[in-house]
């Protein structure tokens, strides 16, 4: 949707990505054990940003999840734990190369499942998923030079849950080190998003990957307790929210199960007066807008210096009015549909609550398409520490700003978070930067950038925010017995 | 005419200094042959809870510390033990060992001191990370300290088993809060008086005595502890720590009911990686 932005007063002409060539079946069953099993009841999966019904999926309970694991099981004990780590390591090239010529189809259905702008799911998700096969696959030959004075040894089973903001790209971030490390897995993907992953059984199979070495179930919330619950699961990993996460760990606890858990946060991206200005507010605009907001590490609390705050809120509101959103599948559109009118009914809770508690919210004036789930670009100034969108996690298009004067008072608000998966600096003085990196209490720091992932960069949290890294050297350390 | 001898006072050791347990309660402590040695003190969950407030003070100061300063308390840890070795042998015989293996013990603890002394400097290096990524930016990962740690020591080997666990703590820049051996007591606050002339700032270590049963759990409950060591081979323990300290996600890392080798990857298993992207341009 046009802006008030002058180049945009007459809005771009609709350029619409094709889905014509993208083969969707109208149901889907389990993939376990290399074959497709009928689950006992389907659920249908939509388009968000249409309302459209995408297609029927199975869904898995306590026997299929059963099924899955014991096809797991028999493959580590069989062919997948028998096979060389270079050997191993060929199916996971091959797994990436298939990818990368399927990409526009994977981009394509991303995009119809999940909402996200075909920008991003064809210039981010798509490409780092190829990328993380790529890059774990050269690791599983190597393993024994990852941890000096350490002999790893694969876990086993594998039980993985994923969420729906980036589905395939999790899907990647799980099974690649998993298979790396010569564990089989069963993964789950998230209810409102499962068919990449599905696409990606496909794969698979034209892999000739061996039977069971990945299954993948989908279903909802009890589907994933069902696999977490399993008893023959050796590992459990989990990315999702701080509340769900906090019951897994439960579930396993006094087990033997390893776990890691990438949940929440609250990032804070700071910007002292020293700092490029319009690069800060692109920084801050791909920090919170990027993905719709459904971003874990997503730049949702914004600080800014006390000095600068008129300039850079003015700025920030003047570049947030020309952001397009509509049409995921349009090659224009910089926000797409909100994933689930669940989602959306979180959004506008905590929304009510900001102006509620007297927080100032201000949007952009474009019109949102009349079907499907959408929210407008939305900061708030006028925070107090104590509000509701500066403490919780909203998982959408909007910004809390708040203000500081002192290196020392960012570094307190910052912190004053129970989560601690990322944060942003933004400043021209390199000495206070690394200071600033240093002082915040998270696990990946964005200093002048916000929002890159890279599958040799560990990703994860302090505190609340999760358990263990993925991504890297240190996220071998999740799959391996040491 | 013999002389009477001073018997000393075992109190708790918090935030560099050492209080009676505000619960006034005690624990009669005889020694092997069963005569009365002492009365130690019984920690109570207020206690602990002091002494957790002690360490996150403590907190930000130690993990800002040079990694050549916390080396040099470290060793400055072990020559004040060695120094002061007779005394710990003569206070593990009271308490049930043989001399020899008090004496193998001793000097066990004090080499171990010295190993992660030199560790300080080093781990860092061993377990952080360049990583090439594909955009233009340089990427790195360093190990940061968990933060506020609570440790509880084996049971076994009561001078080892203590040092086993607080080094690799301390030597990561952690601040802790360490519940005694019950069969160990006297040794566990003998060695505070050692950390307490060593330069290791007030509340970086605090030590309890008192009973398991009653404080490990809320150790796991504690709000403002990110992580508890539990050396402990009693499953349903296990079970209750993990519980509880699903609340707040603090880590637990668990070991077996005896002293740990030396090994980096203990002071690993209380590290956060933190990874920093910074672009690369002109």
């Amino acid at each position: 949707m046009p802006g008030s932005h002058p180049f945009l007063s007459g809005g771009f002409a609709p350029a619409p990505e094709s889905s014509d060539h993208v083969l969707l079946e109208k149901q889907y069953d389990l993939f376990i054990d290399g074959k497709w099993v009928k689950a006992s009841s389907r659920f249908e999966t939509t388009n968000p940003a249409t309302s459209e019904v995408l297609a029927e999926v199975g869904l898995a309970g306590k026997k299929e999840v059963n099924l899955a694991v014991k096809a797991a099981r028999k493959a580590f004990e069989g062919p997948w734990g028998k096979m060389t780590g270079a050997e191993r390591g060929k199916y996971l090239f091959r797994i990436a190369r298939l990818i990368q010529e399927r990409a526009r189809e994977f981009a394509i259905i991303e995009t119809m499942d999940g909402g996200k702008p075909i920008r991003e799911s064809r210039d981010v998700d798509i490409p780092l998923v190829a990328a993380h096969f790529f890059y774990h696959a050269g690791w599983a030959d190597k393993l024994d030079y990852a941890f000096p004075g350490k002999k790893p040894k694969p876990l086993g089973v594998v039980g993985q849950v994923i969420p729906w903001n980036f589905p395939l790209l999790m899907a990647a971030w799980k099974i690649a080190p998993a298979l790396a490390c010569g564990n089989t897995v069963v993964l789950k993907p998230a209810e409102t998003t499962p068919l990449t992953a599905l696409k990606l059984a496909e794969l698979f199979q034209d892999a000739g990957l061996p039977p069971g070495v990945v299954n993948i179930i989908t279903g909802a919330g009890e589907t994933g307790q069902a696999l977490v619950e399993h008893p023959d699961v050796n590992k459990v990993a989990f990315t999702g929210s701080t509340a769900v996460g906090k019951n897994i760990r439960r579930a396993v606890a006094g087990t033997d199960k390893k776990f890691t858990l990438e949940l929440g946060g609250k990032a804070a991206n700071i910007v002292f007066e020293d700092a490029a200005i319009n690069e800060a507010v692109e920084g801050i605009v791909n920090g919170i807008f990027f993905n719709q907001g459904h971003v874990c590490c997503a730049g949702s609390r914004l600080f800014v210096q006390e000095s600068i705050a008129p300039q850079v809120i003015r700025k920030l509101q003047k570049r947030m009015e020309t952001l397009v959103v509509g049409d995921p599948l349009d090659k224009n559109t910089d926000i797409g549909a909100i994933n689930s009118a669940e989602q959306l009914e979180r959004i506008k809770v905590l929304v009510d609550a900001g102006q509620k508690e007297g927080a100032c919210m201000w949007q952009t004036e474009g019109k949102l398409p009349r079907k499907g789930n959408w929210f407008k670009p939305t900061l708030f100034t006028e925070c107090a520490q104590s509000h509701r969108i500066v403490q919780e996690e909203v998982f959408g298009p909007v910004l809390a700003i708040q203000t500081f004067r002192t290196p020392k008072e960012a570094i307190e608000k910052a912190n004053n978070t129970p989560y601690g998966l990322s944060g942003g600096v933004w400043s021209d003085k390199g000495a206070k930067v690394f200071k600033m990196t240093g002082a915040l209490r998270a696990g990946v720091v964005w200093a002048n950038t916000f929002n890159k992932f890279d599958p040799t960069s560990p990703f994860g949290g302090y505190k609340e925010s999760g358990i263990g890294r993925e991504g890297g050297v240190h996220g071998l350390a999740a799959y391996l017995d040491l | 005419m013999s002389r009477l001898g001073i018997k000393k006072t075992y109190k708790l050791f918090i935030g560099g200094k050492f209080p009676r347990t505000e619960s006034g309660r005690f624990i009669e402590f005889n020694d092997s042959k069963g005569d009365f040695l002492a009365n130690v003190s019984w920690g109570s969950k207020k206690d602990l809870r002091n002494a957790i407030v002690a360490a996150r003070s403590a907190q930000a100061g130690w993990a800002g510390a040079s990694a050549y300063l916390k080396g040099q308390i470290l060793y400055r840890i072990a020559e004040v033990l060695d120094g002061r070795s007779e005394q710990f042998v003569s206070e593990l015989v009271a308490q049930g060992l043989t001399a020899d293996v008090a004496g193998e013990e001793v000097a066990e603890a004090i080499d171990l001191l010295v190993h992660y002394a030199g560790w300080s400097d080093k781990y860092s290096a061993l377990f952080s990370s360049v990583n090439p990524v594909a955009s233009s930016h340089f990427n790195f990962s360093v190990p940061e300290p968990t933060g506020v740690v609570g440790l509880i020591a084996p049971t076994k080997g009561g001078l080892l088993g203590l040092v086993s666990v607080l080094a690799p703590a301390i030597v990561g820049g952690n601040t802790v809060v360490l519940l005694a051996s019950e069969k160990f007591p006297l040794t566990a606050i003998s060695f505070a008086e050692v950390l307490a002339t060593s330069d290791v700032p007030g509340g970086v270590v605090n030590i309890l005595t008192g009973k398991r049963d009653e404080l490990q759990v809320p150790f796991a409950s504690h709000m403002d502890v990110n992580a508890v060591v539990l050396c402990s081979g009693d499953k349903a323990a296990k079970k209750a720590v993990d519980l509880e300290a699903a609340e707040n996600l603090k880590r637990v890392v668990n070991h077996p009911d005896r002293p740990l080798e030396g090994s980096p990857y203990h002071i690993l298993d209380l590290q956060e990686t933190k990874t920093t992207w910074h672009p690369i341009g002109v």
